[in-house]
């Protein structure tokens, strides 16, 4: 009987908590959707670069460490571009009250300062 | 009386008048009235109150930062320029080393000349920051045709940085309350006797610019965190960078970065500005920290710096959290998806640190570190970090010493601190406090308290003095019934005090005697300054019994009769203690030096010192010893010397299980 109503009991919870995330999916997408083209091409990017790490790490995974500091530097590039690009995103959204005053081109231009010495770094670094 | 040759202010020349006739005056006439004209106007020369302001600020700074350099000035007046201590001479020789041969030799250098027969390589052992600011000083002093010598160069670098460090502090005490607090932290910091101890002229070590590093990047990183500006981040990154490459302990910064963001975190004040700051900060100065060959990549392997990493991956899913928040109007819908992304992040988080730290990927946390934790660990695990005399805790009267009255006005800055809290406040009491706290567990970390105590009593002294010149400045209220009622009204309702009786003079008094505090406070740094930090240990004075000073110059005396008397490629045994001014001034081989990098070295030194001359004989011949040196301070009551540190140390070092060499 305990085990009939243990089964019961997180079956219904898995039931609860699937039509819970389908939810949740459905509304994420709907609100995305809203978004400005501007800031989901800058998500577009973001994604890109963290897949982009996620890919060297798995074959860092598969063919070891070395050259380490070749790894380092081409994960992190590819984290850090898109650590800039998130922080571009946050002050180019309209949406956010903070950064009302501050203008979108000085924003980009920031963006491609950082980034400039980003990539510098990883050049002195790649080895 | 207009003479021959002198022109007129009408431009006609008073050779072409006769003497004595009336045309001479008119000219003289239009002459005085200019002048006149002249100095009505430079009476009536009157500046707009803000222009005042501004003069008497940069008035005020100009002399600040002579009176940073020129404090620290004492022994070079009182003996010569010439570098203290003991590691400022092989900072000394690195630096030689880089004017002289360039940059990639210094990078790439392997000395032969110390730890005999091991080597040091020096390009990778080395925090670069400190020689490469004193060679292009001196690279920029020569471009404009100043032949100074890179000794004298060294020698001013400290007093030089500790100038502009108290620059620094005036910008960070404006960003924090307002420019009062800067200026009165500016003057604090150039006279506090915790800074000077470490940057007096000669005293040419890596704290010269560190403490500069550090202020300047905690200035950036707090501009970085109230603008959310990614150009300041940048800065910040550069400035942290620069720390990496001058000292060790920019540990402090990668650990109190995340410490504060947490605290951020948690106290619920964080915004999409703290994100960009510290996110960016982070990846940036990572990177260019693991530029220095020494760090290398110790910011993803040692446990040290794993703080920083865990609570950059903790941003990441905070603020995506938020993120998601935000575009979802659900809270229940919500509440879901907050549960299962919190375990998950904190569960594969968790799990990978216990993989690294068991598997050793991560190293823990090195001695020299965790001794500030654990203040006993030293003594039993590693005596020789312990037997250095700055590791020792710190007594009271240090803090006395070397704080006076902002031991005290440092409790009065954190209540203002916390009375109106911003994001800088709260950086700078977190500042305070961690560093307070290693202040009390070794008296050499004083000095990375000492910015922190210097803002935050500047905080209360500015307040104090506003609040009291407020009152002072206040018109005499004039009373009339009506007004009598709103005040009480208004009294009642918010509780504000009533003017007290007698309230201007007690102002006045009050600050009459904070006036007293301060010029007490003045004139106590410039005598610790003068009697305690300004001795270059390498010259010694005393005085006779008649009075007269003696200098005692034997030290050097000792190394140049070694580079005079000794073949070159002579081979030096000293206690480790003197190895870094024989290579830098004797220029010999030496054994051991204070790089204490390979502690076996120093204890097989040690036992050649304790034993009797056969076994010691037979232990400097394995080594290929030329010549001892021995200090010796029987004759002139010269209390450290070998023999003082044979009874405490040696025997100590020596006798640790991993350091007993077999003699065959």
């Amino acid at each position: 009987r305990i085990h009939r109503h243990h089964i019961v009991g997180t079956a219904f919870i898995m039931a609860a908590s699937a039509k819970d995330a389908r939810d949740l999916v459905t509304a994420m997408r709907s609100a995305y959707a809203k978004t400005p083209t501007r800031l989901k091409i800058i998500d577009m990017y973001v994604i890109y670069g963290l897949v982009t790490a996620v890919i060297q790490v798995v074959y860092m995974a598969m063919v070891g460490t070395f050259p380490f500091n070749a790894f380092l530097s081409g994960v992190l590039s590819c984290v850090g571009t898109s650590v800039l690009g998130v922080c571009l995103r946050m002050q180019v959204n309209p949406a956010n009250k903070e950064f009302t005053d501050l203008p979108p081109e000085r924003a980009f231009a920031d963006f491609v300062l950082c980034n400039l010495v980003l990539h510098l770094v990883i050049m002195n670094f790649l080895g | 009386m207009a003479s021959t040759g002198k022109e007129t202010a009408n431009g006609q020349s008073a050779k072409a008048m006769g003497p004595g006739t009336t045309p001479i005056t008119a000219p003289s006439a239009a002459k005085a009235a200019s002048w006149e004209s002249y100095y009505s106007s430079v009476k009536n020369f009157k500046l707009k109150t803000k222009q005042q302001e501004l003069l008497i600020r940069i008035a005020v700074l100009v002399l600040i930062y002579i009176l940073a350099f020129a404090c620290r000035l004492f022994s070079v007046l009182r003996y010569e320029s010439v570098i203290h201590e003991f590691d400022p001479y092989f900072n000394y020789r690195t630096t030689l080393y880089l004017t002289q041969k360039g940059f990639y030799e210094f990078w790439n250098w392997f000395d032969y000349e110390s730890w005999y027969p091991l080597g040091r390589i020096v390009g990778g052992t080395l925090y670069p920051g400190l020689m490469v600011t004193a060679a292009i000083l001196y690279w920029v002093l020569r471009f404009l045709s100043l032949a100074v010598h890179i000794k004298d160069v060294c020698v001013l670098t400290a007093p030089f940085f500790a100038s502009n460090t108290a620059m620094v502090a005036y910008f960070f005490g404006t960003e924090l309350r307002d420019r009062g607090t800067g200026l009165v932290a500016a003057i604090l910091l150039a006279i506090c006797p915790g800074y000077i101890s470490r940057s007096v002229a000669g005293s040419y070590d890596n704290e010269a610019v560190a403490i500069f590093a550090l202020l300047l990047t905690f200035y950036l990183f707090v501009k970085a965190v109230n603008t959310g500006s990614l150009a300041w981040s940048l800065g910040a990154a550069f400035g942290y960078f620069y720390m990496v490459s001058a000292w060790g302990g920019y540990i402090f910064i990668i650990n109190l970065l995340p410490i504060y963001v947490l605290v951020l975190l948690v106290t619920g004040r964080y915004s999409l500005r703290l994100y960009i700051a510290y996110s960016s900060v982070y990846i940036i100065g990572m990177l260019l920290a693991m530029q220095i060959r020494f760090v290398g990549y110790q910011h993803v392997q040692s446990g040290e710096h794993m703080a920083a990493m865990g609570v950059f991956f903790l941003m990441q899913v905070f603020y995506l959290v938020e993120y998601v928040k935000k575009q979802l109007g659900d809270p229940k819908l919500f509440k879901a998806f907050l549960r299962v992304t919190v375990t998950l992040a904190v569960g594969v988080g968790a799990l990978a640190l216990i993989v690294g730290l068991a598997t050793g990927y991560i190293s823990p946390w090195t001695g020299r570190f965790y001794s500030l934790l654990d203040p006993t660990y030293a003594k039993i695990h590693i005596p020789i970090i312990a037997s250095v005399s700055e590791h020792q805790p710190t007594a009271w009267s240090s803090f006395m010493f070397d704080f006076h009255i902002l031991s005290i006005l440092f409790p009065a800055g954190l209540y203002f601190c916390f009375k109106n809290l911003t994001d800088g406040t709260i950086f700078i009491i977190i500042y305070g406090l961690t560093s307070l706290y290693f202040a009390g567990v070794m008296v050499r970390l004083i000095l990375v308290a000492t910015p922190a105590v210097c803002l935050i009593s500047a905080i209360a002294i500015s307040a104090t003095l506003k609040n009291l010149s407020v009152l002072l400045r206040e018109k005499a209220p004039v009373y009339t019934s009506t007004k009598i009622t709103a005040k009480q009204k208004a009294s009642a309702k918010t509780g504000a005090d009533q003017p007290l009786p007698f309230q201007k003079e007690g102002a006045f008094l009050l600050l009459l005697g904070a006036l007293y505090m301060l010029i007490n406070f003045g004139f106590h740094c410039t005598w610790v300054t003068s009697e305690a930090y300004s001795s270059p240990s390498i010259v010694l004075a005393a005085r006779q019994s008649n009075g007269e000073r003696v200098i005692f110059d034997d030290f050097r005396e000792a190394y140049f009769w070694l580079q005079h008397n000794t073949p070159p490629d002579a081979k030096v045994m000293s206690w480790w203690d003197y190895g870094y001014q024989i290579t830098a001034m004797g220029n010999r081989t030496v054994i051991v030096d204070n790089n204490t990098w390979n502690n076996t070295h120093i204890a097989t030194v040690g036992r050649a010192m304790a034993s009797n001359e056969d076994d010691a004989y037979d232990i400097m011949r394995q080594l290929d010893v030329d010549y001892v040196l021995v200090v010796f301070g029987g004759v002139t009551g010269y209390s450290s010397d070998d023999i003082n540190k044979y009874g405490n140390w040696n025997l100590v070092i020596l006798l640790e299980p991993c350091c007993v060499t077999p003699i065959v």
